[in-house]
Order: structure tokens, then C-alpha cells, then sequence
């Protein structure tokens, strides 16, 4: 009903991954010492970001009129 | 804990966005069926991973990483035994009936079938246990942001005492979930979850890859741990050959048949999820769409717990309940898992055994310290926080629909139009609410009641799958047959627990209460297994009798209702991977597989 939700969620995986794939290419390397010497923020921001794209696109097909399937 | 400007940039996107949502979708709740039920609008794949996260909370994924910790992979049957068939159940063969008859709530459905005073036992009974598990997700969440020192460094620059943490984190959390419930209702709640199941996903698949990278894949996981923790089938022929502490039977029929179904198939949380469904189809596929990952799930919940164990132990960066000295927690730590540190003494406190009693739910938090730097530590911490969020907005929207429907309208003020409980809802919204704050309030003064409450919940949940069950399947079921055998059926359970105790137990709150102990179990599932065993049968006779002893209900009066009189729902126009049966076929053919690999 309303809005569909791929939308909005699309929305916020689109915005954490650009913020944690900008952090990661902007960071320090010494900070990924924790993570096995992986900078899991920028190879996971841009998963997440491809993931929110991907949600967005479904969302606005989703949100397009079409005929009534009953 | 280290957090930067980027892991609060994440949160606060995470609250702006929930609030956003509501907001939204504010103008679209026009009528009460649009706030309590979202309009029966939904598509299956909304409905379906709201029905995995409303169960999802956040004491889920702490509890389930501690007990695999704790009990090793034998921890996913809470999983594959323990929902997998109840969900495929409820999906082929209860939903016709809950969906079918437009009942609003599962206690309008005993209404329906049965009679007045036993949708009444149910609905109160339910009401008060949401109200209590939201209080309590909202205390956990509280003490969980206290034990990582979220929020200490702003505290301290803004100079307000630390002591304060506490209420600003159960206030905060109970005016977020208060403002989105207000504004969209049931629809908010199931959007949230459903954003609260990618967040889990996303926050917990880089974790586990981390983690399992570090201890050399799954091969090299089974090498570090004993056998038994990598091998979810090994010893359970005997309660005293595997980690839980269960023989097969109490297994497969307390875990996997009496509770599993008792809560899947019957707890209004669940299954008002499948209620919104825009179609009969959609509603049985709701569970089936859910179990798929549902199967999947112990590997980003359990794992993290079995890994955090197999590591080396290390004092960096682990979060203790009690500040106990750094050099005490690294030398008895077990990999991530710190002991229990007695506040007084400063040293780790010790069973009646003399063993080590660790504090098992920090294997997430830990995990999470341990292997997430600044970033996507934000991440990690935005999908437990949203996970509590839901757990609680889940409660509360349960709360406010039998509270509305099946209390007020029934009850207090019949007859009054739509409006009337379209605005009731959003006042019992905010009671309802209000109740979780003082029941978080009272979970930290008096944790021994609220040990006892849930007790006493676990007595009233036990038999009522056996009266759903002659009530959607036997015609001849009563409502005085039922009525009397939910009240026998928690009885028994009360009776069974007052006369077992739990192997090495202190007589009190674990059982043996009533004076004589009949049956000492190998551990306290056991006894909880069977609790419900016995509760479930005893009931199931009971109604059974009474039934026969008592007034048929007409059969007139109990089409679309009870199985034999109702017509079954046609599949023949979709498509066979959209038909529930060849969905359900799929789902027990992957989890044979699991139990195999994993066996």
C-alpha cells in the first residue's frame, strides 16, 4: 500500500554504501588491522550500494501504474 | 568503544529513514483495518519477511550467537526442528482458516469457533505478555548500550552523569517506535521490519565472512571445536552424549512439535503478519517465503557464536558486563567470551559446580568489536539496534489490535464506529507503550519476577496448539472443551515444573516448588521440553472429553472454520513455483540437505 518499500530501503542502502565506500577510500589502512588487513568498508559499501541501486530500480518499476490484475 | 563520526552519521540515517517511513505513510491509514491489519494490502514477500524478523529481535541474534557459543551448531535445531515444519504447517493448512474466515486477530478466531470466554483467556493472556516482551526488549537494548559504552563519550563531554544512559535509551526507544506506530500503524511496523531483516543480513554476512576467513573456513572451525559443536545430530540418541542435554524424543516432540507449533501457528505476533496479506495465496505463502531464510539464518546468527569460541583468547577490545580488571577477564575468557566478573570482589564468579560461568551474550557484541573496524561498526550496530526497534514495534502493534478488537470492542464499548477504534488503536498504542517502559523499569529491579512472569507465560503458551489444532481439524471440538482444556493444560505445566527439577538446581524458581520431586532432568530444556509435552497432551485430552461430553456447535455455523466443512482454496491457476504445497516440498528438501551436511 502506498509507497513501495523498495523504495525506501533502496534509499538507505544506496546512502550507507556511498558513506562507507567514500570512509573506506578516505581511511587510514591501519584501522583495518581488525579485519584481517581487508578494508571491508569499502568493498562492502560498494556492495551495499549496488544492492540499494538495484532496490531502488525494482521500487520505481514497482511504483509504475499498470493495469489491474485481479 | 570507538565509535566515529561515520558510525553515528549511519545510525542517525537509520532513525531518520524509520521515521521517514511513517511519516509517509501516515496519509494512506484511513480506517482501522488499514492501521491494525495494513489494509490486507501487503504482497507475500512483505508479508513473509516480516513474519522472520518480528521473531527476529534483537535478544534473538544475542541469544541464539551465546547459546551456539554455548551448545555449539546443535543450536540451528531451534531453527530447522524448532520453526521450519511449524512455519510450513501453519502456511499449507492454518491459513485458510485465519485468513478465510476475516477473522482480525488469532483470539477472534477462537471467538469464532469456539466461544466468548475462550477467546477472552486468550486475548488477555496475550495482551499482557506483549506488553511484557516489549519492556523487556526495550531493557536489553538499554543494558546492551550501557555494556558497550555507546553512548559514554557524549554523556561525558555534555557532562551529565553516566547513571543517565540507562532511561535515555529506554525513553528514546519508546518515543521512536511510539511516533512510527502512531503515524502508519501495523504497515510502519512491517516496513521496519522488513528493512530491519536487510540490515541483519548486511551488518552480519561481512562478520561471519570475517570471522570464519580468521579461523580457516568451516573445516578449519570444526578443528579448533570439539566435535559435537560442529556436528548438529551428535549424541542425541541420550540426553547425556550431547551438548544440550536432550534425548532425541524431547527433542523432536517438546521443541519441534508442541512449542514450535504453539508459537508459529498460533501467536498473534506471526501471524498477524500473514493477515496483511493482499490474497489467500499471499497469506499461505507468507510463512513459506519466510522459512527459506529462516533455514539459513543459523549461519549469520549461530556461527558468529561458535566462532567467537574458537578464537584465541585475547583481552583487547572485549566488552565485560562489571568492570572487572583487563588481565582477570583475558586469562579466563574462553576466545571472546569473557567470564561473569562479581561486582564486589572483582573476581569471576563460579557455579555451584565451581565452574566458570560465562557471559555467553557477548559473543555478538564482541564479535562485532573484534572484527569491525570504524565504518562498519556503525553498520553492525545499526542492525542490532533496528532489531530491538522491531522486536518491540512487533509487541506493540500486536498489543494495540487485540487490545482494540478483541478487549475494548468486545468488552468495554461495542458498536462504535470505525473511527472510534481507528483512534482507540493509537491510544492503546501509547499505553501500550507506556506499560513496556514500566515493565523495562521493573525487569531492573526485580529480576526474579520477571523470571517468573515469563514462566508463567511459558504455562499458558504450552497447550494452546492443541486446542487450535481440534479446533481447525475435529468439528465436534466445544468452546467448554476448549475453555477447560487450556486451564487444564497450564495446570499441568504448572504441576510438571513444581515436581521436576533441572540436574544440580536449587528447589525455587527452576521447579520442585510443590515439594516432592518425581523426575530429576539432565538439564533445563529438558525439563522445559517436557513441561510442554505434558502441558500439550493434557489439554488435548481434556478438550477432547469435554467435547464429546458437551453441545455440538452447529455445523452451519462453522463453515470456513474447521477443516472438513470448508472448501479447500484452489491453486490451479498459478504457476507451480507460486503454488504453497510445491513451495513447502522445496523447503523440506533443503533442510534434509542441511541436516545432512551439518548432521
Amino acid at each position: 500500500m502506498g509507497i513501495d518499500i523498495r523504495l525506501p530501503i533502496g534509499l538507505v542502502f544506496s546512502l550507507v554504501g556511498i558513506l562507507l565506500t567514500a570512509f573506506g577510500v578516505a581511511s587510514n589502512n591501519a584501522i583495518y588491522q581488525r579485519s584481517l588487513g581487508i578494508n571491508v568498508n569499502l568493498y562492502w559499501g560498494l556492495v551495499l550500494l549496488a544492492f540499494g541501486v538495484l532496490m531502488v530500480a525494482l521500487g520505481r518499476r514497482g511504483m509504475r501504474p499498470r493495469g489491474k490484475i485481479e | 568503544m570507538g565509535l566515529t563520526s561515520i558510525d553515528w552519521i549511519i545510525m542517525l540515517l537509520y532513525f531518520a529513514s524509520v521515521l521517514g517511513i511513517g511519516a509517509v505513510l501516515k496519509r494512506y491509514v484511513k480506517s482501522s483495518t488499514d492501521f491494525f491489519l495494513a489494509g490486507r494490502s501487503l504482497p507475500a514477500w512483505i508479508c513473509g519477511l516480516a513474519f522472520l524478523s518480528a521473531n527476529l529481535g534483537a535478544q534473538e541474534v544475542i541469544g541464539m550467537a551465546a547459546s551456539g557459543a554455548k551448545y555449539g551448531i546443535a543450536t540451528s535445531h531451534f531453527y530447522w526442528i524448532g520453526a521450519i515444519p511449524a512455519m510450513i504447517f501453519v502456511g499449507l493448512f492454518m491459513m485458510p482458516f485465519y485468513y478465510g474466515s476475516r477473522a482480525r486477530s488469532v483470539p477472534e478466531y477462537l471467538r469464532l469457533r469456539f466461544d466468548e470466554k475462550t477467546r477472552g483467556l486468550n486475548a488477555i493472556s496475550f495482551a499482557i505478555m506483549t506488553v511484557f516482551s516489549s519492556g523487556i526488549s526495550m531493557y536489553a537494548m538499554a543494558r546492551l548500550i550501557q555494556v558497550l559504552h555507546v553512548l559514554d563519550p557524549i554523556f561525558d563531554r555534555l557532562h551529565i552523569a553516566r547513571s543517565g544512559i540507562f532511561h535515555v535509551s529506554v525513553i528514546a526507544s519508546a518515543v521512536i517506535v511510539l511516533v512510527y506506530i502512531l503515524l502508519g500503524g501495523l504497515t510502519s511496523a512491517i516496513y521496519n521490519e522488513v528493512l530491519q531483516f536487510f540490515l541483519i543480513v548486511a551488518g552480519f554476512i561481512p562478520l561471519v565472512w570475517l570471522g570464519l576467513k580468521n579461523v580457516g573456513g568451516w573445516h578449519g572451525l570444526s578443528e579448533k571445536l570439539p566435535a559435537a559443536f560442529t556436528h548438529s545430530w551428535m549424541g542425541m540418541s541420550s540426553a547425556q552424549t550431547n551438548p544440550l542435554g536432550v534425548d532425541w524424543f524431547g527433542l523432536v516432540a517438546g521443541l519441534g512439535f508442541v512449542l514450535s507449533f504453539g508459537y508459529w501457528c498460533t501467536d498473534f505476533l506471526v501471524v498477524q503478519r500473514a493477515m496483511a496479506a493482499d490474497s489467500m495465496t499471499a497469506a499461505r505463502r507468507t510463512p513459506l517465503i519466510a522459512a527459506f531464510p529462516k533455514m539459513f539464518f543459523p549461519f549469520l546468527v549461530i556461527l558468529p557464536g561458535l566462532i567467537a569460541i574458537a578464537l584465541p583468547s585475547t583481552a583487547a577490545h572485549l566488552a565485560t558486563t562489571k568492570t572487572g580488571s583487563a588481565a582477570t577477564t583475558a586469562q579466563y575468557s574462553e576466545g571472546l567470551i569473557p567470564p561473569k566478573i562479581d561486582p564486589n570482589t572483582g573476581r569471576p564468579l563460579l557455579d555451584r559446580q565451581g565452574k566458570l560461568i560465562m557471559d555467553y551474550d557477548l559473543a555478538i557484541p564482541n564479535m562485532l568489536l573484534h572484527y569491525f573496524p570504524t565504518g562498519i561498526l556503525g553498520l553492525g550496530l545499526t542492525a542490532l539496534l533496528a532489531s530491538f526497534m522491531s522486536g518491540m514495534a512487533g509487541n506493540v502493534t500486536a498489543f494495540n489490535t487485540v487490545w482494540t478488537y478483541d478487549i475494548y470492542q468486545s468488552y468495554i464499548r461495542p458498536h462504535e464506529s470505525d473511527e472510534h477504534y481507528l483512534w482507540m488503536g493509537r491510544v492503546a498504542t501509547v499505553f501500550g507503550i507506556a506499560l513496556s517502559v514500566l515493565a523495562a523499569y521493573a525487569a531492573t529491579r526485580f529480576n526474579n519476577i520477571m523470571d517468573m512472569l515469563q514462566l508463567v507465560f511459558a504455562f499458558v503458551n504450552a497447550p494452546l496448539f492443541a486446542t487450535f489444532l481440534l479446533g481447525m481439524f475435529w468439528k465436534r471440538a466445544t468452546g467448554h472443551g476448549a475453555f477447560f482444556g487450556l486451564l487444564t493444560g497450564t495446570v499441568a505445566a504448572a504441576f510438571h515444573h513444581g515436581l521436576t527439577l533441572p540436574i544440580g538446581e536449587p528447589v525455587g524458581i527452576k521447579g520442585g516448588w510443590l515439594g516432592p520431586i518425581l523426575h530429576v532432568y539432565p538439564s533445563d530444556m529438558a525439563q522445559n521440553f517436557y513441561t510442554a509435552i505434558w502441558a500439550w497432551t493434557t489439554c488435548f485430552v481434556i478438550t477432547i472429553v469435554i467435547s464429546l461430553l458437551t453441545q455440538p456447535h452447529e455445523e452451519s455455523k462453522l463453515v470456513g472454520l474447521v477443516y472438513s466443512l470448508t472448501e479447500k482454496p484452489s491453486e490451479k491457476h498459478l504457476r507451480w513455483y507460486a503454488r504453497p504445497a510445491a513451495l513447502a516440498v522445496v523447503i523440506i528438501v533443503v533442510l534434509l540437505l542441511l541436516n545432512i551436511f551439518f548432521g
